[in-house]
């Protein structure tokens, strides 16, 4: 298991993670280093806290007053929860897509790759238009929207909504991706497309991957980390965990006997 | 409550039993018909050699729509494990298939006065074959690798015959035809033994997730 205390590769060490909705733990200790520029995926049976921790890679708890963490988060060595560093840096650094595509609705294409720019004081028209573009290109959608920067982003297909946002995501130039069940509420070609974007990305950007579809993370990641009842069980390269998993509970949830 | 999945997974473990199950028969009748100089049991096993091809293909079938539903860790192993051992079991019958046909031919000429101890290496191999197919209803690795350093037997015992018909050719230049016939049934005996090598290490592959193929680590116990 990639969990040693230095790793040069890792852009996260997570160390005794630990997350608690009141008293209740979702997340229980655990500990995985997230290999730079690789794809990792998370799968686990509903409820085993695979998303709770993701949301733990960038802040995102801190949302929600019941919510609070214990353990080590750091990024390229920066410890992400310390009392100096502001959670909107660590989300400019950690972008997050969401299972399901939520463009701005009021806002148009561009408006919406552009957002987070905005919002960050950039106003000057030639770097938005720049970014713009290299964000739709490095998410597979710019020759789909070239054309039509200013429609309406709901005017977008489900798929392609959801290449807007992680166009939104990049935009900001984050240095992780991380992606909650991205493809879940596409059909399989818009699926495949994610996929592809996802295989392309990884060339640039670590990515932490949730995701209820083995196959999917078996296509897509290079590591697999199987979490069940908030702790981790088994964490490896992707194709051992789907060829020859060490620990039975693994064993028994890739092959469909629980979950 | 088993589901269709594992439904199909022991409808495959059946079909392959069962091929094993013929390919076995058909290398015991090859090996009676060329001793027994059994023209009628020679052309049987030729003929029954389609029913060992048609098991080779439904369960490539059978297989494939298995990995439709994308299987994983020993599910996936299994699948990939079974199309390989059948294709091993159709080639063992194939070999059946051969020796039967140089038996039938043999049949027709009079008999090559050398002391050649078929039985024996058509014994060993197909001791292998049977341990090999046990150790995969069994999933028992261990056993599985005790069968791979037994080829080297098999091996020198045709080299063994190999040799002794060699110089019976030099000796009795008019059974040169004949001793040829023994020499490829011989060495399809040979050949049966290496496809229950083959076997036995997809069984440790299925056991271990170990791929043992060509690494040198072929001893009884686990590397």
């Amino acid at each position: 298991m990639a969990t040693t205390e230095t790793n040069s590769d890792a852009a996260l060490i997570v160390r005794n993670l630990s997350v608690f909705f009141g008293e209740r733990a979702a997340v229980k200790n655990v500990s995985l280093d997230v290999k730079a520029k690789a794809v990792t995926a998370i799968i686990g049976p509903s409820g085993c806290g695979k998303s709770t921790f993701l949301r733990a890679l960038n802040r995102m708890h801190e949302l929600n007053p019941e919510a609070h963490m214990e353990g080590e988060i750091k990024l390229f060595g920066d410890d992400i929860y310390s009392r100096d560093v502001e959670p909107v840096v660590v989300r400019r650094r950690v972008g997050m897509v969401f299972q399901k595509s939520n463009p701005f609705p009021t806002m148009s294409i561009s408006e919406n790759v552009t957002v987070g720019l905005r919002l960050n004081g950039v106003r000057e028209k030639k770097i938005l238009n720049e970014r713009t573009e290299q964000s739709l290109r490095m998410s597979a959608l710019w020759d789909e929207v070239k054309d039509r920067l200013h429609a309406p982003a709901i005017s977008l297909s489900g798929g392609q909504q959801q290449r807007l946002c992680i166009a939104r995501a990049l935009a900001v130039q984050p240095e992780v991706l991380l992606m909650d069940e991205p493809a879940s509420a596409l059909d399989p070609l818009a699926t495949a497309k994610i996929e592809e974007l996802i295989l392309q990305l990884k060339n640039d950007y670590t990515i932490v991957i949730v995701t209820h579809n083995m196959q999917q993370a078996a296509r897509v990641s290079d590591f697999t980390a199987f979490f069940y009842i908030g702790e981790l069980v088994e964490f490896d390269a992707t194709g051992k965990i789907f060829t020859s998993p060490s620990k039975k509970q693994t064993e028994d949830y890739v092959t469909g006997r629980f979950g | 409550m088993e589901n269709h999945f594992e439904a199909g997974l022991d409808t495959l473990k059946q079909k392959l039993l069962t091929m094993a199950s013929r390919a076995e028969t058909a290398v015991n009748q090859a090996v009676q018909a060329l001793v027994q100089r059994d023209t009628d049991l020679a052309l049987r096993v030729k003929d029954d050699d389609r029913i060992i091809d048609q098991f080779e293909v439904e369960i490539d079938e059978l297989c494939i729509q298995l990995l439709t539903r994308a299987p994983l860790a020993t599910n996936l192993r299994l699948v990939t494990v079974a199309m390989k051992v059948s294709q091993d079991l159709e080639r063992i019958g194939d070999e059946a298939s051969k020796i039967a046909k140089r038996a039938r031919d043999l049949s027709l000429e009079p008999p090559v006065k050398i002391n050649l101890d078929l039985p024996r290496i058509a014994a060993l191999a197909l001791d292998m074959l049977k341990d090999a197919l046990d150790a995969f209803v069994n999933k028992d690795s261990v056993a599985a690798r005790a069968v791979i350093p037994r080829d080297r037997e098999v091996d020198a015992l045709n080299k063994q015959i190999h040799a002794a018909l060699v110089q019976h050719m030099v000796e009795n230049p008019d059974t040169i035809g004949r001793c040829l016939h023994w020499i490829v049934a011989a060495k399809s005996i040979e050949r049966i033994a290496d496809h229950a090598t083959n076997v036995a290490e997809d069984v440790v592959y299925l056991c271990e997730a170990q791929d043992i193929r060509h690494t040198g680590v072929k001893s009884a116990v686990s590397a």
